[in-house]
Parts: C-alpha cells; structure tokens; sequence
C-alpha cells in the first residue's frame, strides 16, 4: 500500500518525530477510547458492588481501562505494534490504510474458466447470493454500487464502493467510498489452475471495522469472524458456480421439529 | 410422517416429524418403499460418532418412489422407481468427474468441521452425523434427496425392491473392496468381518477372479453365511491363531490381500491388544479399536494389498507400520464412490450373476426399528440384515 509515510515507526515516535497531532502515547482512537472509559468505569462500579474476590478482579480490569481511556494508550495496542489513533488519509486511493483493520486472504480452486468465474463476479448484485454477510449490493452506474451488510448483533452497515482495477478474467478490485462506516477494500484474481483443475480464486480483503481492532475481537465473540466468513463464502461461490446451487439442510426435517 | 430419530448413545425411536420439503432445484423427493440398518448405523448407535444432534433422522440405505423433483432434474420424473445412493455428489467437481464420488467438494454444508479433522471436506452423507452435512436420512416414510439429477438409479420393473435396495451401500463397498484389491490369476483374499458388506466383498472377490477366499468371524450364523452362499474357506477368530492359520492354509505366503471389512469397532475375541483397546476407548485415549487391521497388516504377504471397507473415524493407536512399510504393502480405503458402481452392478444383478437379497435375514416395519437396531447391535436371533418396510 502507499502509505508508508503515515505509518508511525517506533523508532520515529522515540526519536520524537512524530508528525503534529501524535503523541507518543496516544495509540488509541478517539471514539475508542471514549467506549474504554464509559465501559471500564461501569465495569469497576459493577466489580467493587460485588464484594468477591472475582469482583475486585472486574474491579482492576475495569480501572485499567478507564486509564486506557482517559491516556489513550493502550498496552496490548503497544505491545501488538497496533495504532488505531491515526486520521484517516487523505489519499482517495486508499480506503483502508496501512497498518489499520483487518486483511483476510483465501483461495478456493474452481472447475469454472476464469472467464466464467470473472463475469460472474464483475456483477456486484450476485455477490450476495454466496456472500451470507451481505444483505444486498446494488449496482448504481458508473462502476458505483451501494452495499448493505449485516453488523454483528442484528445491526446493519451500508457504504458505497466502486471499481477501480479491472483486468479481464484475471483481477476484479473494489473499494468503498470517503464516508463509509466501515471503510474497505477487497480485490479477487482468477489464475488458471494446472490443466483440468479449472481457475484458483483468490480474495484479499481489508477493512476497518466500527470499533476499530477491538471490533474485530468482539465481531470474533459473536461468531463473525471475518476469516472463517471468507472462507464459507468461498466455499459457496464454488458450490453455486460448479454445481448451480449451495448445499444446504436449512428448512429440513428433523425430530428436534414439531410433528406434523 | 415417521421417521427413526437419534436422541442419544443407545437411543434411537420412531416420532412423527414433517414431511419433507424441496430446498434445492436438483433435490427430489422419494416415498421410501424399502430401507436398511447398516452396520456403520451402530456406531452411531453407540456414540462412537460425533457430532450427531438429538432428533437427527437415520438411514443411508433407502430405495423408493419418486414423487417431486426440483426444477433441474430432468432425468427422474414422478412415478420412477430408484435406489438412492448413501454418498451425496454434485457431478461437477474435479473429484466427482475423476468418479471419487465419495470425496466430492460441493455437498457437505458443514465443510468447516471434517476440515479441521481432516484437513479437507469429503461429501455429505444421509443420515450420519452433522460432520457429513447433517442431512437427514431414509429410514423414514419419505425423503430429501439432494443432487437428484446424479445420484439414484432407476430400477427395471422385473427385480424386486430388495434385489435392488443394496445398491444403495453395501453392495458398492463390497465390491470397491474386492476391485481395490486389484485381484489377480490364483490370488487367495482373505476377509475380516463376515457382516454384510464382508458377505459381498466375498462374493466379489470370486467375481472377480479370486481363486480363494478366506472369511473370518466369530459369530456362527455369519461364518455359515459366508460358508454356504459365499463359498469362503472360514475361520473363527476366538479360537484360532489367525495368522498361523492363514500361513499355513496359502503354503507359507500369507493371504495376497486382506479385507478389513469391521472397522472401528472390532471385537477381536480374547486378544490382549483388543482388550487394551476397548480400555483405551473408554478412557478416550484412542478414538477407534483397530484389532482387525493389526491383524490383516500382520497377516498380509509381502507385497500385497490391505483394503479397508471398514470405517474408522479418528485416530488409531499400535499401527504395525513398520510391518507394512517394510512389506511394501498397499492401502487402499475410503467411503465407497457408489455413483460409479451403480449400473454397472445393477447388471450384475438383472444378469443373474448375484442376487444381493441373500443377507437379509429380518424383516420389519419402521415403527420396529428400535428394536431391530437392539437385536443387531447384539447380534440376537441370528441377526445379520435387516430390512425395513416404511
């Protein structure tokens, strides 16, 4: 990515170069560190009412992020080499910068052409149908589309993308717009695979979820992970494209159902 | 409807569940007519198989009517009779072309859980826990049956359901058995396990060209099976030295392949390391009793061919690997890839040259099932088949 000049070295920081607006402690973003100061300090109330040993543990957890909150540094931020506090860039090439969110990659092998596997894809609006995150993606012209995926929690996200680097039948990439709640970008490459295995798929992925990194735990928590949904949707962009469907049990009939 | 529905480690029951519904444009659905108890339906029986959720519905082995077809399958219309293959294939993918049906890529909903086993997802089953797709089995009045347009096969009006319902599974994977032997002029094959699927490698076997076959069991009625309609030289495991036996009965050269048609739950008579297996087992310590194998690698001539129709599910402790690698053995296993042995042993079958109705030995209704799963499990009243009527 083109964003090695923002990305802030330890050796930068400790060497006080720092571009204004840093400090060397501040790793965590704003509305971050807002969450870890409200949420550490109902956890701390809530431990010390307890009156157990388990409590003051809860107690300490919670103190330390409200510390975590009102410094805007975060250990385990420091210690994983993460920063969530930087801006936003201002480069319009960039939706996720480097060094931020989350980066997924998969591959699945396909017994398609990439010809087949490339016009499927190109059209956004059938990314849903093996894509179980997406609730819709609507192509509005201009290699412009809108997108609505599910949150975790049965919340929903929207944002606007476009294409920006086609190659036929060998790379589609995409990347959402200035604005979007959660900014992302993601690319697919078909490859031929060796003669009669059809096409290796490869999808890379990266976005910034709502609540920065910690979002991506908490999504982890709820059982979204972004990996393991990448890969189940590889797995039915495969089904659907070898086979015209995906495999499914959802609806059948069981004895866990009420008799008829 | 009703259906046998798993609720737990020996308990199995007949409840009233819905009926069936189309979900996919390549599903159909089939009015069961026949449907069988499999000895691999044991271990779920005896919860040997994880996985598996209260109220799953069992059964692989089922054959009826078809009486809805999803909007792409062309081939099967209503009103057709068919056998149904116990392995769900899509036909598509690089396995199912290469007719490794059973390993196929697309049909296993919960591909995510024989990955982290297995490294890789093989096709779903009917009827056999959520690891193999969770779909729900025959062993009910009617049922769902996925990728219609590949799997069953239609059955000619002259041959009765049951000359036909073992196409379904055992039949297949007693061949696979006796074809991944790779039978040559003269080749003696020896077989551990004389339940059904041991009763059709046999048969196999000599229709392959086998000059001998050696069956061994420790159950009377299944070694008289193999005996009088397999024509197999017997052995009983209680009360012989098998490997002496088999030495001595092929001059000194040991079987040229052997058949471990048991799989996980072997019995293995009195022996010291079956015992140390079923200890294992109970404590977790080993997932599966490979008693058996031990022995057909130990007995195995040098050179030949181990091929295991038997099923094993997860890992397996005192494996003589240094007897088979330094025997040059072969291995051949794997769930049985049906698709491609349907027509050509439905002709066996129309030729005459087998009627597989020869291993049933109950017949019941469905509502009885609970009790046919009883008695096989423990081999009471000469109990080898049983086939059920919905």
């Amino acid at each position: 990515m083109a964003t090695s000049e923002t990305a802030l070295t330890q050796e930068q920081i400790d060497r006080g170069e720092a571009p204004q607006g840093y400090t060397r402690d501040v790793n965590v973003g704003e509305i971050e560190r807002w969450a870890s100061a409200i949420g550490g300090g109902a956890l701390a109330v809530y431990g010390l009412t307890r009156g157990t040993y388990g409590g003051i543990a809860l107690a300490l957890l919670g103190a330390s992020l409200v510390h975590r909150g009102t410094t805007g540094h975060c250990y385990a931020y420091d210690a994983a080499g993460v920063n969530t506090a930087k801006s936003a860039s201002d480069n319009p090439f960039v939706s996720v910068e480097g060094g931020r969110g989350v980066k997924v990659e998969k591959s699945v092998t396909i017994n398609r052409s990439p010809g087949e596997l490339y016009n499927f894809w190109l059209n956004f609006e059938n990314l849903p149908r093996f894509m179980n995150h997406l609730e819709e993606v609507r192509v509005t012209g201009d290699g412009r589309s809108h997108w609505v995926a599910k949150g975790p929690a049965g919340t929903s996200v929207e944002w606007d993308a476009e294409s920006y680097n086609l190659k036929e039948n060998e790379m589609i990439a995409w990347r959402s717009l200035e604005g979007s709640q959660v900014a992302n970008a993601g690319s697919v490459h078909f490859t031929p695979a060796p003669e009669g295995r059809g096409t290796e798929v490869r999808v890379v992925l990266k976005y910034d979820p709502p609540a920065g990194v910690l979002g991506a735990w908490v999504a982890k928590l709820f059982g979204e992970a972004p990996e393991q949904q990448i890969e189940e949707d590889l797995r039915r962009f495969k089904q659907l494209m070898e086979t015209g469907e995906t495999a499914t049990v959802t609806g059948q009939t069981s004895g866990r159902t009420a008799g008829a | 409807m009703k259906a046998l529905c798993w609720f737990g480690k020996n308990d199995v029951r007949v409840e009233d569940v819905p009926e069936p519904k189309i979900l996919n444009p390549r599903d159909a659905i089939i009015r069961v007519t026949r449907t069988a108890i499999c000895g691999s339906d044991l271990h779920l029986l005896d919860g040997y198989i994880p996985t598996m959720e209260r109220g799953d519905i069992l059964g692989h082995e089922f054959m009826g009517e078809v009486v809805e077809v999803g909007g792409e399958v062309k081939n099967l219309n209503v009103g057709d009779r068919v056998a149904v293959p116990f392995t769900i294939s899509c036909g598509n993918c690089f396995f199912c072309r290469r007719e490794l049906w059973s390993l196929c890529d697309n049909t296993n909903p919960n591909a995510a859980i024989p990955e982290k086993l297995y490294g890789f997802t093989t096709a779903g089953l009917f009827g056999y826990s959520h690891m193999t797709g969770g779909y729900a089995g025959g062993q009910a009045e009617y049922a769902r049956v996925p990728f219609a347009d590949v799997g069953p096969v239609k059955i000619p009006g002259h041959l009765e359901d049951e000359q036909a319902l073992f196409l379904t599974d055992i039949f297949p994977t007693g061949y696979m058995a006796a074809e991944n032997c790779d039978i040559r002029p003269g080749d003696t094959v020896a077989v551990w396990g004389c339940g059904p699927v041991g009763q059709f490698a046999i048969k196999s076997a000599y229709l392959l060209g086998a000059s001998r076959v050696i069956a061994i069991d420790r159950v009377p009625e299944r070694i008289e099976m193999a005996r009088t309609e397999g024509r197999a030289e017997t052995l009983d495991f209680d009360d012989e030295y098998i490997f002496d036996k088999l030495k001595e009965m092929t001059g000194g050269r040991g079987p040229d392949s052997c058949i471990d048609a048991v799989g996980m739950e072997a019995h293995g008579g009195g022996s010291f390391d079956a015992y140390l297996d079923k200890a294992k087992a109970a404590a977790f310590l080993a997932t599966d009793r490979p008693h058996a194998l031990r022995q057909a690698i130990h007995s195995c001539r040098k050179g030949g061919t181990v091929s295991i129709p038997g099923v094993y599910g997860g890992f397996l402790d005192k494996i003589p690997f240094g007897a088979a690698f330094q025997k040059g053995l072969t291995f051949k296993m794997g769930q049985t890839h049906v698709q491609k042995y349907l027509r050509p042993l439905l002709k066996l079958i129309e030729d005459g040259k087998i009627d597989p109705s020869f291993v049933i030995t109950h017949r019941m209704r469905l509502e009885d099932a609970p009790q046919g799963y009883h008695i096989f499990k423990n081999k009471q009243d000469n109990c080898i088949k049983i086939v059920l009527k919905p």
